[in-house]
């Protein structure tokens, strides 16, 4: 089976070609450099995204952060509902966790807030 | 007093900055109206930023952070709070903050890095009424991001570039229902992985050739019609669709934010909208340099970086005299090719040439000709409005040349 995917990994965005067997991605075509390899033997197989939202601290300032790797798909909504129940207290710097193991990625803080 | 003075604190700003401190220029003060450095990106949380600059994919604080604290590091003086009023020709800039009251500066040069706003409503003409709900894409990331408020629950997006993707995802993230983003040209003006991540993902509809003809709603916006457009973009009758909804997203472009620059009768060029400059950033007010989004819509930070290194150390070489041998050649397009930056090249060394395209075209080449000769030509599978180009000219070329001309051609299969 074929399936058509574009390459999420860099701006550039290019349209691959997988070619899957027994669920399974035998060869990647249309990728411009590696990563782009990578990318449709995961995407085909079980789709990873980075999530980046924000968490309103402790006195209501709005602190973004992100998961620091990516995390499975069907897993988005799911860690939504964990980091909108995060409310931590600030001084925070940027890269400092804010929780620790959610669906195997840390969830921290990109900016600075005082 | 300062020998540098740079009008804003963006990464454009910032990045400027650093490299004419890194030339030697000491005496720089940036000013920015905002209470924080970082400029726009402060409120792009996302990622996806400084994949070509620092090779990872960084939120845009992050990318920000990277250079706020270079800057802290250099000692480079900074002042916030502070609305830039007015710049003269000879290089007067009046500003105001707090502290100061009204104040004058009078710097050797001055790097306008201003960013761009977004294309307000105003300019459009859609009918039916004008209710509570409409936002900018810009200003509702703004909300989301920064003040943690959702503007709404159900959203349709008109415009398909970056900021209306990201916003699309982004408000689908916060429990909203995204109904439809609909481009009233027949392709995106966004990057194809922001279709992928922000629309396909979730399943949110992208509706090409398509338009909103009326908004409705008294108080507050309870839904949109929206319609297909013909090639002439009219909108075809009989092909309405309404959408109940309580918020239109407006994503329908950036304009450079230029005020400050016709104030000082700097030369804009009218399709950018922003300063027409040679190769070193400079534009024809001698010592007034620009770079970023206020010198023309980029949609990588890491490009922004980039002009804002030539306009600091172009300053740097301007504040200490130094002079090299002048040229001058234009730089001019077909029309395909819509724009160039630099427009003019002024000293013979190898430039970079960054460029835009008209509409989207496969299979073509971009050549470049010295009247009748070719210089140069560069093949492109597909090349698309929404992406900047470029292509790196070598002093060697420019030696005798007396106009480059940027055309785009078919390559014959
Ligand atoms: C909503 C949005 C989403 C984007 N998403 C991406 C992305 O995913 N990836 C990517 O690589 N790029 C992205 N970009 C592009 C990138 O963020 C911009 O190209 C970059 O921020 C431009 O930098 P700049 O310094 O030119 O402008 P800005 O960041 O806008 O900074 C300009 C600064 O000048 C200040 N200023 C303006 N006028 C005055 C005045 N009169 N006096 C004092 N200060 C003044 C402003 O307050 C502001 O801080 C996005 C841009 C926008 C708008
Ligand atoms: S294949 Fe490589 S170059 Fe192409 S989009 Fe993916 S990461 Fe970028």
């Amino acid at each position: 089976m074929k399936r058509e995917l574009t390459c999420i990994v860099c701006p550039i965005g290019c349209s691959l070609v997988a070619e899957i067997e027994d669920g399974k991605v035998v060869s990647v075509s249309g990728n411009t450099c590696p990563r782009g390899k990578a990318y449709a033997e995961t995407e085909c197989v079980a789709p990873k995204r980075t999530v980046t939202t924000t968490v309103r601290c402790i006195g209501g300032r709005i602190l973004p952060v992100k998961t620091d790797r990516t995390i499975p798909k069907e897993k988005v909504f799911d860690a939504m509902k964990i980091i909108n129940n995060l409310h931590p207290v600030l001084p925070i710097s940027a890269g400092d966790i804010i929780m620790k193991d959610v669906f195997g990625s840390n969830i921290v803080a990109v900016k600075n807030m005082f | 007093m300062a020998d540098l003075v740079i009008i804003g604190g963006g990464p454009a700003g910032m990045s400027a900055a650093i490299a004419a401190y890194k030339k030697g220029v000491r005496d720089i003060l940036i000013l920015e109206r905002d209470g924080a450095l970082g400029g726009i990106l402060q409120q792009c949380i996302h990622n996806g930023f400084g994949l070509h600059k620092f090779g990872q994919e960084l939120t845009g604080p992050e990318y920000a952070l990277q250079y706020e604290n270079q800057i802290k590091e250099l000692g480079i003086r900074y002042k916030l709070n502070t609305m830039v009023l007015s710049i003269t020709k000879d290089k007067v800039i009046t500003a105001t903050n707090g502290e100061d009251g009204i104040f004058k500066l009078r710097p050797k040069a001055i790097i306008l890095a201003m960013g761009c706003r977004e294309r307000s409503k105003g300019a459009l003409n859609i009918g039916g009424t004008r209710p509570a709900g409409i936002y900018s894409a810009g200003t509702a990331q703004k909300l989301v991001n920064m003040e943690g408020y959702m503007p709404g629950k159900e959203v349709v997006i008109l415009g398909s570039g970056d900021i209306g993707l990201i916003m699309a995802r982004r408000m689908t993230l916060e429990g909203a229902k995204v109904k439809a983003v609909c481009e009233l040209m027949p392709y995106s003006g966004g990057l194809a992985r922001n279709i992928e991540q922000c629309l396909c993902d979730f399943d949110i509809p992208l509706k090409l050739s398509h338009t909103v003809v009326e908004i409705h709603g008294k108080e507050r916006v309870s839904g949109v019609t929206i319609a297909k457009v013909d090639e002439n973009k009219k909108p075809i009758i009989g092909t309405e669709e309404y959408i109940a909804c309580d918020t239109l997203l407006l994503s329908v472009g950036l304009i450079p934010e230029n005020e400050l620059s016709i104030g000082a009768s700097v030369s804009i060029d009218k399709i950018t909208g922003g300063a027409a400059v040679d190769q070193d950033r400079q534009t024809d007010c001698a010592g007034i340099f620009a770079c970023g989004n206020v010198l023309h819509v980029h949609d990588l930070v890491d490009f922004v970086s980039d002009e804002a290194e030539i306009a600091g150390q172009s300053a740097a070489d301007y504040i200490s005299g130094i002079k090299e041998e002048n040229i001058h050649i234009n730089v001019e397009t077909d029309g395909k090719i819509r724009y160039t930056v630099p427009q003019k090249i002024t000293k013979k060394k190898d430039v970079t040439v960054y460029f835009r395209v008209a509409d989207v075209y496969r299979n073509v080449k971009i050549c470049v000709y010295d009247g009748d000769t070719l210089l140069l030509a560069k093949k492109k599978v597909k090349v698309a409005p929404g992406e900047m180009e470029s292509i790196k000219l070598s002093e060697d070329m420019l030696a005798n040349c007396r106009k480059l001309q940027f055309k785009l051609e078919e390559v014959n299969a």
